[in-house]
């Protein structure tokens, strides 16, 4: 854990401010201290800590929901993971999983996010309110209200969608199940990455953009040259959280549930459907596992770039 | 984007642009913005239509259209024997996970604040790390085993708990920010008349910091009020659901799906939320500060 959680500690001492760090000023004391800690570290790790190392364990062991194997689990050493790394659905799921956070996330949140973000950056008014609210709008609607409402407007015969393109009888989720999430993901969680990149285009100083624009270049050039090493930080904290989170995002289950023919069976739906509705816990906890890996890899890889700008910087 | 590709030509051609051009691009890049402002509005605002005509309207259908105006829509949730109760449910969640969440991590976020824990940065970044890797539907196999074991399958209790576990890293995360920033002159002149710490808690923190408390409250609010996951996979029957998974069931089962409940449900599901969003942001302002924003 040490070498994860060094490089945004030192991204943030910066901003520590100097009172910050008093020692001690109600005399709280070290027991005291760490009877507030308590409650809630009791909770943590009982919640957090404790099923994610059960996730390692259930992942050697061939339990289930149901029958023999549910009252006496055997360990079974890694066959759980050799059979899901040879297991053709799962292969597929990763892959789809893959095209997923590419396509919603990096592309089309932080993408779309921050394209919203440049183009209201210097506008206050009604129009800002406006696009602002629709798009935060999406991002705090209930998931199965939100996932109605696609499910809705993508209908075969009644869709808003088709009825406005004038094409009805196109079934946008059995023919594009993975176009229609991936889609649907970009709409619901773009504000976050609009937000942050409002927020970081505040940064960045406007007698900079105007004396590049006098010199002659053009919006590319400034993005490029002046907006981007100013927001590098911010570029890459988005793409970690919002990568992760649609990793793990199990909204689309409420969608396609996964279908047609396990098309847009994104690893979460693929999880909860061998566990839950299969009853196989202990391949599931072990697809679960690789997942947790596979997270990991995630954060270490933009933690590294992240710690790699502060030593440049 | 498109200006982009339009102007640079008359870029190369003039190093240093005469007033003409420079006009010209300035009109060509406010329209290509508009446009493209426009067509975000349309792509946001298009799939919200339907919720806001169809409960309104006589016959609702899937398709979003001008509504022949009624209220009657809304006696369908009467009718539906789970529709009002899970959204008491809903509140029941949020309420009891929102104050587990803002009272331990405000505890918690104090005593790493104003004491030095050995480690505590390196505990404050893992837990963090830890929470945002360690989700719902990458522990859903051991949360199951783990509510079961607990006894705590089909309870409220186990659904606000294990959704508590889930939000407190971060809150903490945020609360420390806040109680950071605050200056601990207050508290050491309290102490100095002889206040014990659970009053300085109560009575100077508590007030200094409420804005985060706040943010930190609302937070969790908006995560319970929207989770599907957790509660679908501990609670079993109707009685217990809430509003999120009786939404879900009410277009996933039993055939020909009821319009005018399932339109009208939506609607009044969303509408706290969406009337907590606007209280926050006309009060604090919707806008990133402390801890995300650098």
């Amino acid at each position: 854990m040490a070498p994860v959680t060094s490089p945004p500690d030192q991204a943030v001492k910066g901003r520590r401010r100097a009172t910050g760090a008093a020692p001690d000023a109600a005399g709280l004391g070290r027991a005291r201290a760490t009877g507030f800690l308590v409650p809630g570290m009791v909770l943590i790790l009982l919640f957090l800590v404790v099923p994610a190392a059960w996730t390692i364990y259930l992942g050697v062991t061939n339990y289930r929901l149901t029958g023999l194997a549910a009252a006496n689990p055997e360990v079974v050493g890694l066959d759980n993971y050799t059979r899901a790394l040879t297991d053709e659905r799962f292969r597929s799921s990763l892959v789809l999983t893959l095209q997923f956070v590419l396509g919603s996330a990096v592309i089309g949140q932080a993408g779309l996010g921050f394209a919203i973000a440049y183009a209201l950056r210097d506008r206050r008014g009604p129009l800002r309110r406006l696009v602002e609210g629709f798009v935060l709008l999406s991002w705090i609607l209930p998931s199965s209200v939100v996932a109605f409402l696609w499910i809705a407007l993508l209908d075969r015969d009644g869709g808003t969608l088709n009825a406005l393109l004038g094409i009805p009888g196109t079934a946008w989720l059995l023919d594009h199940p993975m176009l229609s999430i991936i889609v649907f993901n970009t709409w619901r969680g773009t504000a976050f990455s609009m937000m942050l990149y409002a927020a970081a285009l505040e940064n960045v100083p406007r007698s900079h953009l105007e004396t590049a624009r006098l010199a002659g270049a053009g919006t590319w050039q400034q993005l490029r040259d002046v907006v981007f090493p100013r927001i590098r930080g911010h570029v890459l904290t988005n793409l970690l959280l919002i990568s992760l989170w649609t990793f793990n995002d199990f909204a689309p289950f409420l969608i396609t549930a996964g279908g047609p023919e396990q098309r847009s069976e994104i690893l979460p739906v693929y999880v909860y459907k061998v566990a839950l509705s299969g009853g196989e816990l202990g391949f599931g906890a072990a697809i679960s596992f690789v997942m947790l890996l596979i997270n990991l890899v995630i954060a270490l890889v933009y933690l590294r770039m992240l710690g790699r700008r502060k030593e440049t910087a | 984007m498109s200006t982009a590709t339009r102007t640079a030509p008359a870029r190369t051609d003039r190093p240093a642009p005469g007033a003409a051009p420079v006009a010209v691009r300035h009109v060509l890049s406010r329209i290509g913005r508009y446009v493209f402002l426009c067509a975000v509005l349309g792509f946001f605002a298009l799939p919200l239509l339907w919720l806001a005509t169809a409960p309104f309207d006589e016959t609702p259908t899937i398709t979003a259209s001008l509504p022949r105006f009624t209220l009657d829509n809304f006696r369908a949730l009467l009718d539906n024997p789970y529709a009002l109760s899970s959204l008491l449910n809903s509140v029941y969640l949020a309420a009891g996970t929102a104050v587990l969440v803002v009272t331990f991590a405000a505890l918690a976020a104090y005593a790493l604040s104003r004491v030095r824990v050995p480690g505590r940065d390196a505990l404050l970044y893992g837990l963090l790390l830890l929470s945002s890797i360690v989700t719902g539907t990458a522990t859903m196999v051991p949360l199951f085993e783990l509510a079961f074991r607990l006894n705590l399958i089909d309870s409220r209790l186990g659904v606000i708990l294990i959704l508590s576990g889930g939000l407190l890293p971060a809150a903490i995360f945020i609360l420390k920010d806040f109680m950071d920033a605050t200056p601990t002159s207050y508290e050491e002149s309290a102490r100095v008349f002889g206040a014990s710490p659970l009053q300085i808690m109560r009575h100077i923190v508590v007030p200094v910091v409420r804005p985060g408390l706040a943010t930190v409250g609302v937070w969790a609010v908006a995560n319970v009020w929207g989770n599907f996951l957790v509660p679908f996979l501990l609670l079993r029957g109707p009685e217990k659901a809430p509003a999120a998974v009786i939404m879900y069931t009410l277009y996933t089962e039993g055939g020909q799906a009821d319009l005018r409940l399932l339109s009208t449900f939506s609607l009044l599901y969303s509408l706290p939320v969406a009337l907590m969003f606007v209280f926050v942001s006309s009060r604090y302002g919707f806008r990133f500060h402390g801890g995300i924003k650098r």
